[in-house]
């Protein structure tokens, strides 16, 4: 059978190698930590501790601030050092709980958990709201909204993305492969939530050991089935994910839901397995640390707050200067100018590249070769859209379906004359979706 | 700190190898077996003029830019393409002249007086040509071989005799220096595809819509030939300057559509021009023609060949 997949995409080199064979070493941290109260997307937490506090680990240090917003707990046992705007890794000021981390590791007592087969769908989803699960592959949607739309008889898939389509990361495989039995159980939560869905795991062809493993691990289970997809950028797409094992496409005015469909990445379901089968809240995830510039790369289990110049001292510190440091992956994830930013909820992954290589390149003319119209997977023709962009011209952009572009960068990737076709469609997206707000 | 010194910029943080310049010198280089076939089948005379095409193309694009105080792009190879195509499709006997005020005006007039690389509303080299064709017709279209004066195969075609489809295979005919041989011109194609610089979408549809409307216009034009005659069809797509045409010319970038739907309406509006140019047209030939007619009808043909999003119909 041909492999599933989407229409477009592109073919970078993984980089996988560096830290594929690398099991998750857990990082205990040193210095304080850092929790900004806004992880996610809606409103931000708000601060339920003083400064001077005590706290220990698992304890809520903010609560949600309305129903599209998290909870956020500490993953160390200390003292409340300050509550202030420090930097997050997207580069903007976020206000931040400060813990000066005792290294006692005292934990709260949680409630005895009660299987959660016995649990109703509310109560269900309720602890992962309260214990401040997020998707946690980049977005940061809060997963109690997620897994609540209108109409749960209408959902008809439950997709895990373990496609991890990015370069260099490896996180979800390392957890695929050590832990897939949370994976699993927490699909098995989510199913419980919706009595017509099917479990769909989407794994990668270049992943064939987590393949195997996942299929092992559900051959009892009627209601789940791995999917070998095509391995290619973006294939983790949500849209493009959901395309690929189901055949049904949204476009940017259309959710998950209005498909049939919700999507959890590997992160977000073994958070739920372990907000609801463990009763422990959301406070850590694994976390790649990669790229030429760190000595030893590999995957992290991190407590949210970790100071990351701390978790690069984890992997052997630099083997040589970094002339780029990236928060995520280097096809979407943000580059950093300093390293004094905390590991989030959506911390995938630390890439240090001893060189910049998009720096060296000086933009062209286009010469309309057309590789950008082949590589969209959203099948726009990002060269014109970027001119209007750069004219300034929202009406041709908005004619000519630019909010349609998900940002994936892979007209960028591809561009010979190396424009910066991503980042002009980008900027004129948010001017434009600003405006439409505001009408 | 040593942090000061981290770069930043909007992601992505990669890039694919593949440049404009070197895509230009991948179409140099796979232009080399047709130059080399065009001088050793018409000697001396087809290596000057293919230099002199090349060199003015190239000096013209360095003079203006530098005139211009633009930034000098001759290192991107495409003025080469330019100039060497326009070589290709001259004449081993026209004066090296010629090919110097070719070479100028496909970079001067059709290039860089419409904004330079990229905004060519014409392929430059066939723009240059049909100026040449207008302004020194006889010289243009006098080809001697083996020092006589006769008409191309498909003058002889357009005539109703009969042709040696081998010798055009291999190219031992009078005709431009580098439309001669469907072999080298083939042999550069293929290169092209296999580093994917072209594909099959247009110059497949040109071939194909060609091969129809010969096959059955062939009949109209010439009664002797019957519907869908091989050694008729055989003789014309080997004839001319089709393949040059079809893998080299229609195939450029900057003037051919760059949505997939356009391109396949391009190929065909490029096979019915040239049959019928070739059928009808007062001369034997009509691919450069029949190129920059299609040339500026691209914007039109984007138009209404836009592609639909996904989620809105364009996923499959």
């Amino acid at each position: 059978m041909a492999l599933l997949t989407f229409k477009g995409g592109i073919h970078p080199d993984d980089g996988k190698s560096l830290a594929k064979d690398k099991a998750i070493v857990e990082v205990k941290p040193k210095g304080d930590l850092v929790y900004p109260v806004s992880q996610h997307i809606g409103a931000p937490a708000n601060p339920v501790v003083a400064v001077g506090d005590r706290v220990l680990k698992g304890q809520m240090i903010a609560e949600a601030g309305g129903f599209v917003s998290a909870p956020v707990y500490a993953s160390v046992s200390g003292k409340v050092k300050a509550i202030a705007p420090h930097l997050n890794p997207t580069g903007g000021t976020v206000n931040s709980i400060v813990i000066e981390n005792d290294g006692e590791y005292e934990e709260v007592e949680y409630p005895a958990v009660r299987p959660w087969e016995e649990m109703t769908k509310e109560e269900i989803l309720n602890t992962i709201g309260t214990a401040g699960v997020v998707g946690m592959g980049g977005a940061g949607f809060p997963t109690r909204v997620k897994l609540s739309p209108k109409e749960p008889d209408k959902i008809d898939y439950i997709i895990a993305n373990c496609a991890e389509c990015e370069p260099y990361i490896t996180a979800d495989y390392r957890c695929m492969l050590e832990i897939p039995e949370k994976l699993v159980g927490g699909m098995k939560i989510i199913l419980k939530l919706f009595d017509n869905a099917k479990g769909i795991f989407g794994v990668e062809d270049n992943k064939p050991d987590c393949i195997e493993k996942l299929k092992e691990l559900t051959r009892d289970e009627p209601r789940m089935e791995v999917l070998a997809l095509k391995t290619k950028y973006p294939q983790g797409g949500e849209r493009q994910l959901i395309y690929a094992t189901t055949g049904r496409a949204i476009n940017s005015a259309m959710l998950p839901a209005d498909a049939g469909c919700v999507v959890d990445n590997v992160a977000t379901i073994i958070s739920i397995y372990e907000a609801v089968a463990e009763g422990r809240p959301s406070m850590e995830r694994v976390t790649t640390v990669s790229g030429d510039a760190v000595n030893e790369p590999g995957n992290f289990r991190v407590p949210f707050g970790l100071n990351q110049a701390e978790l690069i001292d984890a992997a052997g510190g630099y083997k040589s200067e970094p002339e780029k440091v990236i928060s995520g992956g280097p096809m979407m994830g943000f580059s950093m100018f300093s390293l004094d930013v905390p590991i989030t909820k959506t911390s995938s992954s630390i890439l240090c590249l001893t060189k910049d290589e998009v720096a060296k390149y000086e933009p062209t003319a286009c010469i309309n070769c057309g590789r950008c119209v082949d590589a969209c997977p959203s099948r726009l023709i990002p060269s014109r859209l970027a001119d209007y962009a750069e004219h300034h011209d929202e009406a041709a952009f908005t004619k000519h379906e630019g909010l349609e572009c998900m940002e994936c960068g892979s007209c960028s990737f591809v561009c010979p004359a190396k424009r910066p076709l991503k980042q002009a469609i980008g900027s004129m997206r948010k001017i434009a979706l600003a405006n439409r707000k505001k009408k | 700190m040593s942090e000061n010194k981290l770069k930043m910029s909007s992601s992505p943080h990669i890039r694919s190898k593949v440049t404009s310049s070197n895509i230009m010198l991948y179409v140099t280089i796979a232009l080399l077996p047709a130059s080399a076939f065009g001088v050793w089948n018409f000697g001396l005379s087809a290596l000057v003029m293919l230099v002199c095409t090349t060199a003015s193309a190239v000096l013209t694009e360095y003079i203006y830019e530098k005139l211009m105080h633009k930034k000098i792009t001759i290192n991107d190879y495409s003025a080469v393409v330019t100039g060497l195509l326009l070589g290709l499709n001259m004449p081993p006997t026209a004066p090296w002249w010629m090919g110097v005020i070719g070479g100028i005006f496909a970079i001067l007039i059709v290039k860089q007086l419409f904004g330079g690389l990229g905004q060519n509303f014409m392929n430059p080299a066939l723009g240059a040509r049909c100026f040449l064709l207008i302004s020194f017709t006889s010289q243009m279209t006098t080809f001697v071989y083996d020092g006589v004066t006769g008409p191309t195969p498909l003058a002889q075609l357009k005539s109703g005799e009969m042709v040696d489809s081998m010798s055009m295979l291999i190219g031992r005919i009078p005709g431009t220096i580098g439309e001669t041989s469907v072999i080298a011109v083939i042999i550069g194609a293929i290169f092209l595809i296999l580093m994917g610089i072209i594909d099959l979408r247009i110059p497949g549809t040109y071939i194909a819509t060609f091969v129809v409307f010969i096959g059955i216009f062939g009949h109209f034009a010439n009664p002797e030939v019957g519907f869908f005659d091989p050694q008729y069809i055989t003789a014309h797509l080997c004839g001319g300057g089709l393949m040059l045409g079809a893998w080299f010319m229609a195939t450029d970038y900057v003037t051919s559509p760059i949505t997939k739907k356009g391109q396949i309406v391009y190929g065909m509006l490029l096979g019915i021009l040239t049959g019928l140019f070739r059928l009808f047209g007062g001369s034997a030939e009509g691919v450069s023609y029949a190129i920059i007619i299609s040339n500026l009808i691209v914007p039109l043909i984007e138009r209404v060949t836009l592609p639909k999003p996904f989620g809105k119909g364009g996923e499959k």
